[in-house]
Order: C-alpha cells, then sequence, then structure tokens
C-alpha cells in the first residue's frame, strides 16, 4: 500500500473543477475520513456534508469513482485500486458548493408524489389492526427502510433525462402509502403517480437497486405502482392528468 | 409517459407478441424456400387471412413504434414533451399509411 | 437538463442498465427500417416485377448481413420486452442479468442461424 492517496474533488457550484490533493494513506480508511482530512489540514474552504459518520442518517452520500455512495461505508482500499479517488456530489442534483447538494427539489417530489400520510382516523376511533404478514404489509415493510439519502436518485438515468420523473426514492415512499391500510389519499397520490413524469417514466434500468445501500428496491416499488394506476385508471378510479408544471 | 400512453404501449407489444413469431416463421420459410416476389405475391393475393393478419399488424406496430419515439424524443433530444408528442404523432401517422398502403398492395386482388 | 460533474458515470456497467438501452436502440432501429420496409412492400402495387426486381438486388451478400441485423434487433427487442413484462407484473425474480444476458444471445443465435441459411 502506497502512503499517499492522490484524490480530485469537485471545487465549485454547477461549473467548477476537480482540484487535486494528496492525502495519507491508513488501514480502514474511510472516503468520509479521506474528505475529513482534506477540509481540516489542507483545505478549510472545501464544503461538504456529514452526521453520523457510521452509516445510519445517509447525509454523506456524494459520487465516488463515479457511482453514489455513502462516503463513510466506502473503504478506500475497495475504490481506490489504481490509487486515486473522483470524488464528487451526487449527480442529478443542483450542486450549491464543492461536494453539498440542494436536496429541496428531491424532497418536493417527494411531496408531490403523495409521500405524506393521509389519516383517517381520529384518536376516538379504534386503533386499526395491521397484521403483520397481511400481502399489503409486508408490501409496505420491504421499501419502508427508505432516508431518502438521495443515492437512487443520483444513479437514476431517467432521473437526469426528464426533469418531470418524481424519481425512485418519491415512488418508492409512495407505494408504502399505497399499500398502508389507514391511509386514505389514494385517489389524488394514484392519479399523480399516473400522470406524466410518474411511475410509468420508469424504463427499470435497476440502478437505484443496485446502488441502494439499504438493499431497497424501487424499481420493483415502481412496478407495483404500475399495476396498481394500471387498475385504478381501468376501473375509472383516476383520469390521466399532468402535474402542474409538467408538459 | 403516462398510464395511458402506458397501457396502450403494453397492450400492443402483447398483440404484436405472438404475431412475431408468425412474421419470422413466415420470414424463415420464404427465405430458405427461396421464394420469389411473384410466389409470394401469389400466396397473398386475395387472402383475407394474410390481410387481416398484417392490417391488424400495421395498427400494432404504428401505435407501438410512436410511442417509443415519443420516449426517445423526449427523454433525448431538445424537444419538450407537447414536442415530441407532435413529432411522434406524425410518424405513428405515416407508418400506419405506409404500412396499409403495403397490405394492399401485397393482399388486395 | 441537470449539469454533470462527475467525469465518468460508472453506474451504467450494471448490466440490466445496458438491456434497456439494448432495447430502446434495438426499437429504434427497427422503427427507423419500418417505413421503409413498407416502402418496398408497396413496390407490389406496379405488379411483381419492381418487387422482384428490389428481392433480387437484396441477394448481395451486404444485404442479407443488413437482414441479420435486423432479425438480431427483431428478437432482442421483444425479449426485452418480455423481461419488462417479468419485472412488471409477476413477483420478483432473481437471476435477471443471466436471463438478460441468455435472452441477447438468444437473438444472436436466431440472427446467426438467419444468416447461415441464407448464405
Amino acid at each position: 500500500m502506497t502512503s499517499e492517496l492522490k484524490v480530485s474533488l469537485w471545487r465549485g457550484g454547477k461549473s467548477g473543477r476537480y482540484q487535486a490533493f494528496s492525502v495519507p494513506r491508513r488501514e480502514n480508511q474511510t472516503v468520509l475520513d479521506v474528505v475529513t482530512y482534506v477540509q481540516r489540514h489542507l483545505d478549510p474552504s472545501l464544503s461538504y456534508r456529514f452526521a453520523c459518520r457510521v452509516g445510519v442518517c445517509g447525509s454523506c452520500a456524494m459520487m465516488v469513482n463515479g457511482r453514489p455512495r455513502w462516503t463513510c461505508r466506502t473503504h478506500v482500499s475497495r475504490v481506490a485500486q489504481s490509487g486515486s479517488l473522483e470524488i464528487g456530489p451526487l449527480e442529478n442534483f443542483p450542486v450549491i458548493k464543492d461536494l453539498a447538494t440542494d436536496m429541496a427539489g428531491f424532497f418536493e417530489k417527494w411531496r408531490d408524489a403523495g409521500g405524506g400520510f393521509v389519516p383517517t382516523k381520529t384518536r376516538h376511533d379504534e386503533i386499526e389492526a395491521i397484521l403483520p404478514d397481511s400481502p399489503a404489509r409486508l408490501a409496505a415493510a420491504a421499501a419502508i427502510e427508505c432516508i431518502n439519502c438521495g443515492v437512487c436518485h443520483a444513479a437514476c438515468d431517467t432521473v437526469r433525462w426528464n426533469e418531470n420523473y418524481l424519481g425512485p426514492a418519491a415512488l418508492n415512499r409512495a407505494w408504502t402509502l399505497v399499500n398502508d391500510v389507514r391511509d386514505g389519499g389514494n385517489r389524488e397520490r394514484l392519479t399523480v403517480i399516473a400522470a406524466n413524469g410518474g411511475c410509468h417514466a420508469c424504463h427499470s434500468h435497476e440502478s437505484c437497486r443496485e446502488h441502494c445501500p439499504l438493499a431497497l428496491n424501487p424499481t420493483a416499488s415502481i412496478a407495483g405502482l404500475k399495476r396498481r394506476t394500471v387498475q385504478a385508471w381501468l376501473k375509472g378510479e383516476i383520469r390521466s392528468r399532468d402535474r402542474e408544471g409538467s408538459a | 409517459m403516462n398510464v395511458s400512453l402506458y397501457v396502450w404501449q403494453r397492450a400492443t407489444a402483447a398483440i404484436m407478441a405472438p404475431m412475431i413469431f408468425m412474421h419470422v416463421a413466415v420470414i424463415f420459410y420464404a427465405t430458405r424456400h427461396g421464394l420469389t416476389a411473384a410466389d409470394i405475391l401469389a400466396r397473398t393475393r386475395g387472402n383475407i387471412g394474410w390481410g387481416a393478419f398484417y392490417t391488424l399488424f400495421v395498427i400494432a406496430a404504428s401505435v407501438h413504434a410512436s410511442i417509443g419515439i415519443r420516449n426517445i424524443l423526449a427523454e433525448w433530444s431538445q424537444l419538450d414533451d407537447r414536442g415530441a408528442g407532435i413529432a411522434a404523432l406524425v410518424f405513428g401517422v405515416a407508418v400506419f399509411g405506409l404500412g396499409l398502403r403495403a397490405v394492399a398492395a401485397v393482399t388486395l386482388p | 437538463m441537470i449539469a454533470r460533474t462527475a467525469s465518468r458515470l460508472d453506474h451504467r456497467t450494471n448490466l440490466l442498465w445496458r438491456a434497456a438501452l439494448l432495447h430502446r436502440l434495438s426499437g429504434l432501429g427497427l422503427a427507423v427500417f419500418l417505413p421503409l420496409h413498407f416502402l418496398t412492400l408497396g413496390l407490389a402495387i406496379d405488379g411483381e416485377v419492381r418487387l422482384e426486381s428490389f428481392l433480387r438486388w437484396s441477394d448481395a451478400p451486404m444485404v442479407k448481413i443488413g437482414e441479420a441485423v435486423l432479425m438480431f434487433l427483431l428478437v432482442v427487442h421483444a425479449l426485452g420486452g418480455l423481461r419488462l413484462f417479468v419485472v412488471e407484473n409477476l413477483a420478483w425474480q432473481e437471476g435477471q442479468k443471466r436471463n438478460a444476458a441468455l435472452a441477447a444471445l438468444i437473438a444472436l443465435a436466431a440472427a446467426v442461424v438467419f444468416l447461415a441459411w441464407l448464405l
């Protein structure tokens, strides 16, 4: 193992350049360790995001050698075989500065896709009995662990090519609520998801599933949404209409 | 791409799936037996079966291909969704027209 | 279009991404071919002579290779569509990458057999 690691870090906003740094190589070093070293010892003007640094919060997601990853859970030894690392801000997000991206649009799509729970009961009603092995609960449970890190959104080429596309994370979340028997918002939710830029824009590249650090499967969730929206549309329960702002 | 375009695209694909088998079988047969144009036309002219089969094939293919073209234009070209839709519609109508003409050329007595 | 900062995008090495790309490109190829195919068949309107002379022109080896390519495009596009049918309508399958690779091989085999029968 060489004692120095060559790293290129993105500097700037939408336009900028890669700046090279030399970082001491250590055993058991993560990419987040490398970025942190640069900011603390070489260039304090570097901007980046992190929080838990133990793979629970999803804040540290960046592009590492062209793949979106959690940098705190990416060991340098796994990705820097050629001795060099290119670290950039997550693709498909507007860049604020350097390695920090603007997540606002991502959460707007999450909201637009009907990611908010719509209650149907009050505290005076009986608690809904949800059997953990009911098919709907199993479907929701398979998708519910998403922490909105944005890796799938960065990996998805349909997000890149279609600015109206809600994206795998937003659709995956909507799927968990479509399967929640307590939720009363499905008519509106399925109408949005059936419209331009909804679930039908997905081409099943499966890049989302491939890169999800929690091994979730948005492709499967989206496939479920395709089935549900088609059924609802054929039954006349929803109309095909476009979201505000989409062509 | 929305739910109605999706349904039309998947439905026409389902219709064409068995038709493709038949069409590939026809291609293999015709080339294997070295059929000339006269041979082929002798079999197809005045034949309602071939006429119906290929008319349905043309309709399904026109719809399916134009929706596919719409997606490609919307995602890979500078056109917006509306422009892509118009261009795809023009393509679909052109293919439909040429296809019906071809079916007529080959199956009308 | 969103700006891109990464100098390379490695996620496209995913085999299923490549299967989707092949599906799209084969569809595009077939869509471009279709009007030409219909125009050729339309030559029969004038009787079989013009169609026959086209068919004889198309006996040339380069054209036969082109036809074999079209056979590949047709079969690979249909099998790619089958992949989508399975992903979108059946329970989640393991082995999708293996099946996608197999589908491409089957399409290639169909085209090779077709070419072998012709030449």
